[in-house]
């Protein structure tokens, strides 16, 4: 800190003496202000209730709920193998993702594993709904700050990665391919091939975005040092993927715990950004398409030979006990607490979603930001509905 | 404040179980008798159980070892669902009165209580989650709550408030314990067991097809019928 001078001192005070007569001379009124819940930042139906002071929010509080499904209450009248079709549904746009930690969690709690064939798969299908979605979350970025072109790049880029995923499991989005013990099905004929061909329009897509986007001096002066949140606000809020990463926090489920999966036998790095604002978290997820085509490319060449199932019994019945796993899915930390009594169906899963714990910064995040710069802190947490409300 | 990383260096090693041992022993140090339980299945996770009072202790001591990232909170109903196990039919008359039916019986920390709080929290440096555990008591007329986590962790004022609406536990020092998904005047606890699913007690789901007994055997090997 340098000290100032007593002139300085003095003007310093003059000058807010100034604004404080100028602000009651224009006093502004407050007003509160609806966002939603049909908005076009919000993919879905989130209402904001901002309250203004002129251009400036004084409080904000989103409201959820307009699509709870009540998948935990559902969870508890379904067995093991039919709850995949209902936890496909949390985050729509990288489904196969939300299968994955269930399985591992019923398998922990049934001491059996996936062959590496399956795991390995599984892991490419993983990122493949990684890349489906947060491409997507590209293409929307430039949509909300008034950009309509890279949202047409994404969806015809995008088409290509779900044709991939419909390839192998036969559902554009709700693949319902996971299985516990392994997988449904073997890859199909060819879809080798044509992954590394996707993977490299992918990558091409992704510089196209940068060109266009973050290349862009208006989407820059948009994002840079808006919603800044600091490494310890977001800890405590729960922020997880890219949002946390992009406060400086490194973080990465895929490399920091031990999972029956392939992310320990492919390179790639985990991006952290210092700045923490709008610009981190979008810069980071852009890097993190890119790391998983990175990804895909170095699993889908080392794909280990083998069955894809386990043995398993058909009747699956779980024994007794208690497992959480979790898996970094395209918007954060996402997992599921599953508690077994033995029977067919869990008693009680906890499914721990990423956008919950993100869009709860909100209040904190909103508070004193301009009202443009709400659908820019909204379009970078990145939230998808269904995520938030379950 | 976690220092800002050079992610091109080796990641700290994944948790030891030394580890998770050293954190039951930080955390006995701080609250005594008030840990109650430990379960540590080793190298995979770790459960503590406290005592209803020290609820937010020990979220305070975590926190204080380096416990930062607020992962969730909620809460287990342990009592078994009056309708019938998942696969039953709500309907059906019950086969006959089996006590392992209704016996209220907790997790794998124990406990004595019907509600029992779960929550969980990391520690990003060291690697390392632990998953806490503690009982809800039931006060008159059926009242319950635990102290409220957000002066340690902002992140669980919205678990709280869906805790709230979900199992009908209070918080105290919460300040807005308002539906967030149910309308405001919606009677009931939609995830006590006791609380009847009315889409299954209508119509029995269908899916109750898929676990009658294959024919190859009652509970055979599926002998790679997907796997070849």
């Amino acid at each position: 800190m340098t000290m100032l001078s007593e002139r300085q001192q003095l003007s310093y005070i003059a000058a807010q003496a100034a604004d404080a007569r100028l602000n009651v001379e224009l006093e502004t009124e407050g007003m509160t202000l609806n966002i939603g819940p049909q908005h076009p930042a919000t993919h879905g139906t989130l209402r904001i209730i901002a309250r203004l002071d002129g251009e400036q929010v004084v409080w904000a509080e989103p409201v959820a709920g307009y699509m709870h499904r009540g998948y935990e209450k559902l969870t508890e009248v379904r067995t093991f193998p039919q709850v995949t079709a209902l936890i496909n549904r949390i985050d729509w746009l990288g489904s196969f993702a939300n299968e994955v930690p269930f399985i591992p969690a019923a398998e922990q709690l049934m001491e059996i594993e996936a062959p590496p064939r399956a795991q390995h798969i599984r892991t490419i299908l993983f990122e493949l709904s990684r890349i489906a979605n947060v491409s997507l979350f590209l293409g929307d970025l430039g949509v909300q700050m008034g950009a309509v072109t890279p949202v047409f790049m994404a969806f015809r880029d995008r088409e290509y990665v779900l044709n991939l995923i419909e390839g192998a499991t036969g559902g554009r989005f709700h693949p319902n391919f996971d299985r516990i013990g392994g997988l449904k099905d073997d890859l199909p004929k060819g879809w080798i091939a044509e992954t590394k061909q996707v993977m490299k329009k992918l990558r091409r897509f992704c510089d196209e975005i940068e060109d266009l986007l973050f290349g862009n001096e208006i989407f820059q002066s948009r994002t840079r040092g808006i919603g800044v949140i600091p490494a310890d606000i977001a800890q405590q809020y729960g922020l997880s993927g890219a949002n946390l990463r992009a406060s400086g926090v490194d973080w990465d489920l895929r490399r920091d715990q031990r999972l029956p999966m392939a992310w320990d036998k492919v390179d790639f790095k985990v991006w952290t950004h210092p700045d923490g604002d709008a610009w981190a978290r979008c810069w980071i997820r852009l890097q993190e398409v890119r790391e998983s085509t990175r990804i895909v490319d170095q699993l889908i060449d080392t794909i280990p030979a083998g069955p894809v199932m386990a043995k398993v019994p058909r009747i699956i019945k779980v024994p007794e006990g208690e497992a959480w796993v979790s898996t970094e899915n395209p918007l954060g930390e996402m997992g599921y607490y599953v508690v077994s009594k033995g029977d067919l169906g869990p008693f009680r899963v906890k499914i721990r979603s990423a956008s919950f714990n993100n869009i709860s910064i909100t209040p904190w995040v909103l508070k004193g930001v301009y009202v443009p710069d709400i659908i820019t802190i909204l379009a970078s947490l990145y939230f998808i509905l269904g995520d938030i409300d379950r | 404040m976690v220092p800002l990383s050079d992610t091109d260096t080796q990641p700290a090693a994944l948790a030891s179980d030394t580890l998770r041992e050293s954190i039951v022993e930080a955390v006995r140090a701080d609250l005594g008798a008030d840990l109650v339980d430990v379960h540590l299945v080793p190298g995979v996770d770790l459960w503590l159980r406290v005592a209803p009072t020290a609820w937010r202790t020990v979220a305070e001591s975590l926190h204080r070892q380096g416990f930062r990232y607020f992962c969730f909170l909620s809460a287990i109903d342990w009592l078994p669902s009056p309708y019938g196990r998942g696969e039953d039919d709500p309907s059906a008359e019950p086969a006959e009165a089996d006590p392992a039916a209704t016996e209220v019986r907790q997790g794998v920390t124990g406990g004595d209580t019907r509600f029992q709080m779960l929550a969980r929290v990391t520690d990003i440096r060291r690697h390392v989650s632990v998953t806490i555990k503690a009982d809800v008591v039931e006060g008159d007329s059926g009242h319950m709550s635990m102290p409220t986590w957000i002066p340690v962790y902002a992140g669980a004022n919205w678990h709280e408030r869906e805790t709230h609406e979900m199992f009908g536990i209070g918080f105290d020092g919460h300040p807005d314990l308002r539906n967030m998904y149910l309308p405001g005047d919606f009677e009931g606890y939609p995830l006590r067991k006791d609380f009847p699913l009315l889409a299954r007690m209508v119509k029995p789901w269908p899916g109750i097809v898929d676990v009658e007994p294959m024919p190859v055997g009652d509970d055979g090997d599926a002998d790679g019928g997907d796997a070849s």
